[in-house]
């Protein structure tokens, strides 16, 4: 039962000792760092932060052996991989600035949430100076504003939303991968050439940040050369089964699916669809057609035959070298290395890893400095080659690569499990820039870089 | 002291003791030694630690007492976080009306579900509430993307109004703070090998955290409280007495919804962000874990639960196979391999696994859960207090 007397003499020991308490800790001093994380020892510890379970799991796990890649060849492991072709020199296998390269890794579980705990225990616990990962826009959006107020550095892994370059770009943040805008500007003269200039289109859209400008860049490209748009639907992330957003499509008169998919839900709504039978179907007089505007690897292997003549684009294939020349050299080096160690080549989740801790690697290297504005200045405005996309430029405004993009349509019959794609076109970079105030980046303002503490 | 009898205020001390000192004992390893992976003694954990308490607390005045068991407390953390990240983008960056605000949302929140989730007890309340949770889960996700950005997740912007606070030209989003004093700000005391991390929001939410284990003590010995066990031991014979019992629920009900608001307000003030994956129904079985884990019905269990399941989740989530392989290195290489094929299963992504072990083998051996556990080692070494021992600790 309770009782509720204070008496004088307790009140004011038990304040006395809240207070001593609550002092304590504003006794000691804060570090002298003069940025968060300064490495001071002989090694240097960089984050990886993948999604290990959840609809990208796949993704994330190749990403994964990519990091460890490039963490052995910074180290002067392996075969060196694309350290010998990548254009700046910088790199010579003694780790970064001479410090060993070290890593942690992390589960982000595809949400934002997780993402950042994780992220935030590789900061404050193990001193990573840099974090890099993520296989979604909105984890990505997510790590990457936390990158910027802890002041450490994030290099983007697999995100294709316009926002993590526009309305939601960072000064700390930096992305290699391309992006929805890049997409649809590759992919809309080739389905043009395809299917024509007379099309009805009904899209599935991924409800989160990198489905909505997705579909919003695929419709604008698509409508510019008179395609138009019937229906957009809004599917979860978390959906397995989408059979119940794939009848209505039958009914609509469209003749066009865009499945705004990815990773588990690519393969599962377009396995739906191809039972439905929408690929044998005539409407309007021309075939039903389905295209996954951002297609992997990875996702034509959980598909199997069913990805056959879809057409859809990527950052990167690892065909690339041999089937469009020395352009796009690093490409076989890096597949070569990595083949050697997995037995399999890269996805291009796993190319764009690689080559963004690379990239990262050198920019240390280049600005004397683990100091994230150091970093910031070396790979604003850099134009480097030899990473596998042939050459390609960080620019200034935004922090978004441009380089060419690689559109390709699933094979019909494929020779083995990992030649399931192939390269119908590589668009050059020119014809997927944008101006950095287009309407579809707009409304996000970089900052300034942050080095923390 | 404090309203208190001498083992309720024992217990508050050793609260605040262990909040107090937690980023020591949290570190018993040096930096540089191997053991240093298992440290868990930096910022972001110790204050999900507490806050995590703070709504298993919460959600134990519910459970505990009432034996209702809510299936959907998420939900209330989920509107807490939104409201204070709202406060944040519209007001200000001072963590203190982003707090009143959770709370009273959650507390309106929770007054509304459960208005009319009690008026069914047993399974149906608990079908009613994860019902109620996952709709708001799915509005949040989907319907109110305006309001909850949906499945990224509800951020500031440089551009926000804050009203409140003076022009940002600083170029970067500005941290939360109370009354200027910085969340994130944290001062570091390195000791031979030893580095120990104590910041300004770790502090703020464990103050808030001892205050709400000590509110959720004198529920548990108020009058109030002994009404809520009774409707916990047989309800009908509450009813038949003469008494409205839904009143009590409710109010538990309520007060319960609005600790769980005040842990998502406090989520938000350490990292404004809001994601509609709070909602989902995993996190409110999470808080239900938690409970039974540490021991429904005694004070201090559910914060012992909810430390142990972040624990979990956020430090063996991170022993990935090339750590496992620096462990074993001293071995012969196919005894290092066999032993990391052994352990890399329950480590990585497969701590979930482990977990579920673990939680496994408390239900089955130690129903009163972590708790009674203690109380039986200190029984075998002889502190066991004779006149009660049978009795769970409250």
């Amino acid at each position: 039962m309770s009782n509720s007397r204070f008496t004088r003499r307790g009140l004011l020991k038990t304040s006395a000792v809240g207070t001593a308490g609550l002092a304590m800790p504003m006794f000691f001093t804060s570090q002298a760092n003069a940025f968060t994380n300064e490495p001071t020892g002989s090694t240097v510890t960089l984050g990886f932060n993948v999604p290990q379970s959840g609809p990208y799991a796949d993704e994330g796990a190749d990403e994964l052996r990519a990091f460890q890649l490039a963490v052995e060849h910074l180290n002067g492991e392996g075969d060196g991989g694309m350290l010998s072709t990548f254009s700046s020199k910088t790199l010579d296998g003694t780790g970064i600035l001479g410090k060993k390269v070290q890593f942690v890794t992390g589960d982000t579980q595809t949400k934002s949430d997780a993402a950042r705990a994780s992220a935030q225990s590789m900061i404050q616990k193990d001193g990573a100076v840099m974090i890099s990962g993520g296989s979604s826009s909105g984890v990505a959006v997510a790590v990457q504003a936390l990158c910027q107020e802890a002041g450490v550095i994030f290099m983007a892994g697999l995100t294709h939303s316009n926002d993590t370059t526009g309305k939601d770009k960072k000064a700390n943040g930096f992305r290699h991968f391309f992006n929805a805008y890049m997409s649809a500007a590759a992919l809309a003269p080739v389905l043009a050439q395809l299917y024509g200039t007379d099309r009805k289109v009904y899209s599935l859209t991924a409800d989160y940040t990198w489905g909505w400008t997705q579909q919003e860049s695929i419709k604008a490209a698509t409508e510019a050369m008179g395609w138009t748009t019937i229906n957009d639907v809004r599917t979860p992330l978390a959906a397995t089964d989408f059979s119940s957003y794939i009848a209505p499509v039958l009914n609509s008169g469209a003749d066009v699916l865009v499945l705004n998919h990815y990773g588990g839900n690519m393969v599962n709504s377009l396995t739906n669809a191809v039972q439905f039978g929408l690929r044998d179907k005539q409407v309007n007089g021309k075939n039903f057609e389905i295209v996954v505007p951002l297609y992997s690897e990875l996702m034509a292997k959980g598909a199997g035959k069913n990805i056959a003549g879809i057409v859809g684009s990527q950052n990167w294939d690892w065909k690339l070298e041999n089937e469009k020349g020395a352009r796009y050299t690093g490409t076989n080096a890096f597949v070569q290395s990595f083949g050697a160690k997995y037995g399999f080549p890269p996805s291009q989740a796993a190319q764009t890893c690689y080559a963004q801790t690379l990239l990262y690697a050198d920019a240390v290297n280049r600005g004397k400095s683990f100091n994230p504005c150091s970093v910031v200045e070396a790979l604003e405005g850099f134009e480097f080659d030899g990473l596998g996309n042939g050459p390609t430029l960080y620019r200034k405004d935004d922090h978004q690569c441009f380089k060419d993009v690689v559109v390709v349509r699933g094979k019909e019959n494929p020779e083995n499990e990992f030649d399931l794609v192939e390269i119908v076109e590589v668009t050059p970079a020119d014809k997927v820039t944008y101006a950095p105030d287009n309407p579809m980046f707009a409304g996000g303002d970089l900052g300034a870089c942050n080095p923390g503490a | 002291m404090l309203g208190l009898n001498r083992r309720d205020f024992a217990m508050l001390l050793l609260v605040a003791a262990l909040a107090l000192f937690a980023p020591f004992i949290l570190n018993p390893f040096p930096t540089a030694s191997g053991l240093s992976q298992f440290n868990a003694g930096y910022p972001d954990l110790m204050q999900r630690f507490v806050i995590f308490g703070i709504f298993a607390i919460g959600f134990n005045i519910l459970f505990g007492l009432t034996g209702y068991l809510s299936f959907g407390h998420a939900a209330f953390l989920g509107v807490g976080s939104y409201s204070a990240v709202w406060m944040f983008k519209l007001l200000s960056m001072n963590v203190l009306p982003a707090l009143v605000l959770s709370v009273v949302i959650a507390g309106l929140f929770a007054l509304l579900i459960g208005y009319v989730s009690l008026r069914r007890s047993g399974i149906y309340f608990s079908i009613l509430t994860l019902a109620f949770a996952q709709m708001s889960f799915n509005l949040a996700y989907s319907v109110l993307t305006p309001i909850t950005n949906g499945e990224t997740g509800l951020q500031l912007a440089l551009d926000d109004p804050r009203i409140l606070d003076a022009a940002n030209t600083a170029g970067s989003v500005p941290v939360t703070s109370l009354f200027g004093l910085e969340m994130r700000s944290a001062v570091t005391l390195d000791l031979a090998g030893w580095s120990f991390t104590f910041s300004v929001g770790y502090y703020l939410c464990a103050l808030i955290m001892l205050v709400a284990f000590y509110i959720s003590v004198r529920l548990f010995r108020s009058p109030f409280g002994m009404m809520l066990r009774a409707i916990k031991t047989n309800q009908q014979r509450v009813n038949y007495t003469g008494l409205n019992s839904r009143p009590y629920t409710l109010a538990a009900f309520v007060i319960s919804g609005m600790y769980a608001g005040l842990a998502g307000g406090l989520l938000a003030c350490m990292d404004p962000l809001a994601g509609a994956d709070r909602m989902q129904w995993t996190a409110s079985g999470e808080v239900v874990l938690m409970t039974i884990l540490g021991g429904a019905g005694t004070l201090i269990g559910p914060v012992l639960g909810a430390g142990f399941i972040k624990y979990f989740e956020n430090i063996f989530s991170k022993i990935n196979d090339s750590i496992l392989h620096q462990w074993f290195s001293f071995l012969p290489d196919w005894m290092e391999n066999l032993l990391v094929n052994i352990f890399y299963p329950f480590v990585g992504k497969g701590w979930h696994l482990t977990l579920g072990i673990l939680f496994m083998l408390v239900v089955i051996f130690l129903p009163g859960g972590l708790v009674q556990g203690g109380q039986k080692i200190a029984r075998k070494l002889g502190f066991g207090k004779k006149s009660n021992s049978d009795t769970p600790a409250e």
